[in-house]
């Protein structure tokens, strides 16, 4: 039956618009990744022989580091809120999803400038033990990992926790009951129930690190991201920087491999009613005190921590006698982020319902390459997308001259058309996923039915897939925007002129070492970030309650 | 119709209506744009500027790569009409890539010196940054401070010194005169010698606050973090002292600009330039503590007051070291220097 339904018409548009979604992602990073066509050996052999083998080292220490991390913290606190009871334990449900809020940018230099070598932190460990007494070195890669754990762990928290929800809790009940203890129940029936999760998760945060260039550089870490940085801004030279950057590219699809490998071979159908939530099981003594002091201090070291810094920061700069003159322009930059995150994640969320719908009734291996092929954009540094996306829109420039269409609106760069689109290749991927995971939970034969039923695919997708899916979307536009709100590189670089959002300008202030005055623009991308996780979390609560 | 379309559609055309829109504003009377690779402070001597003239100033800052791809990229359709950057080898670099007109301008070639200018005028000096020796002055007397780049390199400096990474444009600039001067062979040497002696930081700033903390006794950044540092606490135990004044003297950078070639509007770019270079220098410089390169122009108080005006410049004019940059990254990489 489900070839019958397959074969039939009406689901040739879905095909061809998923296809042409993936086109429009693969071209910009297929024209930096031709580069590798007209190689520059000397470049080659000359980064082989001094930088390229560390930075390829480091690079891998640092990804498995931040994966394990993050995994570890994720899944643990996932397990330990769902799972217990505690004291704040509902608190910490949704507290602990907040860091997804702090760019690892703004993580970066507020962790150098509170723990680092001059931070007061390690001041007054000084005047305790004397000059030389030992601190554990924060400008090593041991310090970025931790860093981007903090920052990332959420990742891997938001969809172990909904995975224990959604799909695990009915199968530890039925183990429970069939005698297994809580921890054989929780090893062997939960555990293969979620990694699907835990390793999206851990792709994403892979993914997220791999291509950061800003942070590792405030570590002093020499990832391959900063060697692509150093030969692109130094030496002048982008065509070999960005044959490097095609090593980029082989670690990211390394780590889509381990997802395809970590998920394991199973498919779960969520059949049945709403599953109820583990029930609790009540921590007592000192258990449940220390299941308090674990989820505060991830809490406070990942977000209050540093918000309260920022704060401090904020007040002592606005209460100086500098004050901070950019502040008339503040609700300029606001309504730039605003308009960039709503059209962003507009289009990434419609364009992903569509593939993702064309992949379930599709089933052809066209449909298929084209969802796997939309992972590139993320997977490579946002400096790279956006020079993908303006060597493709002069080429698309170029052709419409040639062809006598001079449009003198249509400069290669600098509208908000563009910039939308280069966001849209960079953030379609994790939207994407979740979307796809969500649809991915309507049983094959409830699109089936509806299909033999004479439901057109649209049909079907409205009226069976969106609603079943409906949380899925509304955690695509979660991630897509909070990225989309904290995006850097690609703003930087094909902004209109007179543009600026609330990154660029605490990038304008950061890059000159303007930390105390780039506290409350950094503060604002907080508070706005802030708004959907809030929505997420009421969202994931409500759904348990 | 359905529930679910009329949202989606109605969705799909504000956002293109909207985008149609915000991508064809426009506004009248005079408007100059400018690409500016300097972040901080502009915006004082743009809005001047503006009040000065009536001209409008619009401008987009950015990582300077970035906005050369850019103003290469649109080609004849830029918007830019000036380009602002720091860092010698940026504007060589932008020279070199045909982004910048030739300037005939009298007041230019007035009011800067020949050696902080592109020889065939493509751009000009705005602002002059000394990138020069820096020590924690409770662990050292002045007398032991070392006096030039080299004497960095010398095994009695092992683990007391910090430098500036290899990602950072003007420890760039500062290899890549290192090279003009001494040969590549001798900058190699002098290089890894610092590797070898020196705690590699990746922000001057640092550098400055592990000196004020006693991390190190020695270091080389740009003055004007200095000067920064200093205008708020004055009691800072860290001073410079001004590198080589026996040889060939400090190290200084630039930050400076062009005209784009394709600007639509060239001869109002070149005053701008030329106001920036003159009328416009105190504004341009003195928030940042930056030296002006208009020598006309007395630099503002807290830097001539702690670090003086009195100095020898290295006179290796700033196109030949902009145009060694590529080099200086090589060697550092060779040199295994952070």
């Amino acid at each position: 039956m489900a070839t019958a339904f397959r074969r039939r018409s009406g689901t040739a548009g879905w095909s061809l618009s998923s296809i042409i979604a993936a086109l429009l992602v693969v071209v910009p990073v297929a024209m930096l990744a031709s580069s590798i066509l007209r190689p520059s050996p000397d470049v080659w052999a000359q980064q082989w022989r001094t930088r390229l083998p560390g930075e390829l080292v480091t690079t891998a220490i640092l990804l498995t580091g931040v994966a394990v991390g993050a995994v570890v913290l994720g899944v643990g606190l996932a397990w330990l809120v769902s799972a217990y009871e505690f004291r704040g334990v509902r608190t910490f449900g949704w507290m602990l999803i907040l860091p997804f809020a702090m760019p690892s940018y703004i993580l970066g230099f507020l962790t150098l400038s509170t723990f680092g070598r001059t931070g007061p932190i390690q001041d007054t460990w000084r005047s305790w033990f004397g000059p030389d007494a030992w601190f554990p070195e924060i400008e090593s890669l041991t310090g970025a990992i931790v860093a981007f754990t903090l920052v990332l762990y959420p990742y891997v928290y938001l969809l172990a926790r909904a995975a224990l929800r959604d799909q695990a809790a009915g199968a530890y009940h039925a183990a429970r009951t069939l005698g297994a203890g809580p921890s054989e129940a929780a090893r062997r029936v939960v555990l293969p129930l979620v990694r699907p999760a835990i390793a999206a998760g851990a792709a994403i945060v892979m993914m997220e690190t791999l291509t950061d260039f800003a942070t590792v550089q405030y570590f002093g870490v020499d990832t391959v991201s900063v060697g692509v940085f150093r030969i692109w801004n130094g030496t002048y030279d982008r065509n070999a920087a960005s044959e490097i950057a095609t090593l980029v590219l082989g670690f990211a699809l390394l780590a889509i491999g381990l997802e395809r490998i970590g998920r394991g071979r199973a498919r779960f159908g969520q059949s049945g009613g709403a599953a109820a939530g583990i029930e609790r099981r009540t921590l007592t003594g000192w258990r449940s005190w220390a299941a308090t002091a674990v989820c505060g201090g991830v809490v406070v070291a990942a977000f209050v921590g540093p918000v309260v810094q920022l704060l401090i920061w904020a007040v002592r700069e606005q209460a100086g006698d500098r004050g901070t003159p950019l502040l008339d322009q503040y609700p300029g930059y606001l309504w730039n982020s605003l308009q960039l995150v709503f059209y962003t994640v507009l289009i990434c969320t419609v364009v992903a319902v569509v593939v993702a719908n064309a992949r379930r009734f599709g089933g052809r291996r066209s449909t298929q390459l084209a969802s796997r092929a939309i992972a590139v954009g993320y997977a490579v540094p946002g400096p790279v997308v956006g020079m993908g996306v303006i060597l493709t829109m002069v080429a698309v420039d170029t052709g419409l001259e040639a062809a006598g269409l001079d449009l003198p609106g249509f400069v290669a760069t600098g509208s908000l058309l563009v910039l939308v689109y280069a966001y849209t290749v960079r953030f379609l991927a994790p939207g994407l996923s979740a979307v796809e995971s969500g649809v991915a939970q309507v049983p094959e034969e409830m699109t089936a039915s509806a299909r033999t039923l004479g439901a057109t695919p649209l049909e079907t997708a409205r009226r069976v897939h969106l609603p079943l899916a409906k949380a899925s979307l509304f955690s695509a536009a979660v991630l897509v925007g909070v990225d989309a709100l904290k995006e850097l590189p690609i703003v930087l670089l094909l902004r209109p002129l007179g543009f600026d959002t609330l990154p660029v300008w605490v990038y304008n202030l950061a890059s000159e070492s303007r930390y105390e005055q780039a506290a409350l623009p950094a503060l604002s991308i907080i508070v706005v970030a802030l708004i959907p996780v809030f929505l997420l979390s009421r969202r994931l609560d409500g759904a348990r309650r | 119709m359905n529930r679910l379309c009329h949202p989606l559609r109605f969705g799909v055309v504000a956002v293109v209506a909207a985008l149609a829109i915000s991508s064809c504003s426009g506004s009248d009377g005079e408007t100059l744009n400018v690409y500016s690779g300097r972040h901080y402070d502009i915006e004082k001597a743009f809005e001047l500027y503006e009040k000065e003239t009536g001209v409008n100033v619009k401008f987009l800052t950015g990582n300077d790569a970035a906005l050369r791809e850019r103003i290469e990229a649109e080609g004849a359709d830029t918007e830019a009409d000036a380009y602002i950057t720091v860092d010698a080898g940026n504007l060589a670099t932008a020279a070199a890539d045909g982004l910048f007109q030739p300037l005939q301008s009298e007041i230019l070639q007035n009011a800067i010196p020949a050696e902080l200018s592109d020889p065939d005028g493509y751009w000009y000096a705005l602002t002059i940054r000394a990138r020069t020796i820096v020590y924690n002055t409770d662990l050292l007397d002045e007398s032991d401070v070392p006096t030039t780049y080299e004497e960095l390199a010398e095994p009695q400096w092992k683990g007391r010194i910090c430098l500036r990474d290899s990602t950072n444009v003007y420890q760039q600039s500062l290899v890549a005169s290192l090279i003009a001067n001494l040969g590549e062979d001798e900058a190699l040497r002098i290089v890894e010698g610092w590797a070898d002696n020196a705690t590699i930081l990746n922000n001057d700033v640092l550098i400055l606050e592990s000196l004020a903390d006693g991390l190190c006794e020695v270091g080389i950044t740009n003055h004007y973090y200095l000067g920064r540092m200093l205008a708020e606490d004055p009691d800072m135990p860290v001073d410079l002292v001004w590198a080589d004044q026996a040889g060939r003297g400090v190290h200084v950078n630039i930050s400076g600009g062009g005209v784009t070639t394709h600007s639509k509007q060239p001869e109002l770019a070149r005053d701008f330039l030329e106001w920036l270079a003159t009328d416009g220098q105190d504004v341009l410089v003195s928030a940042n503590h930056e030296y002006p390169a208009n020598p006309s122009v007395a630099p503002e108080p807290v830097i001539s007051r702690e670090f003086g005006t009195d100095f020898v410049r290295d006179p290796l004019d700033a196109a030949t070291f902009g145009g060694l940059n590529a080099d200086a990254v090589r060697l550092m990489d060779e040199a295994g220097y952070g």
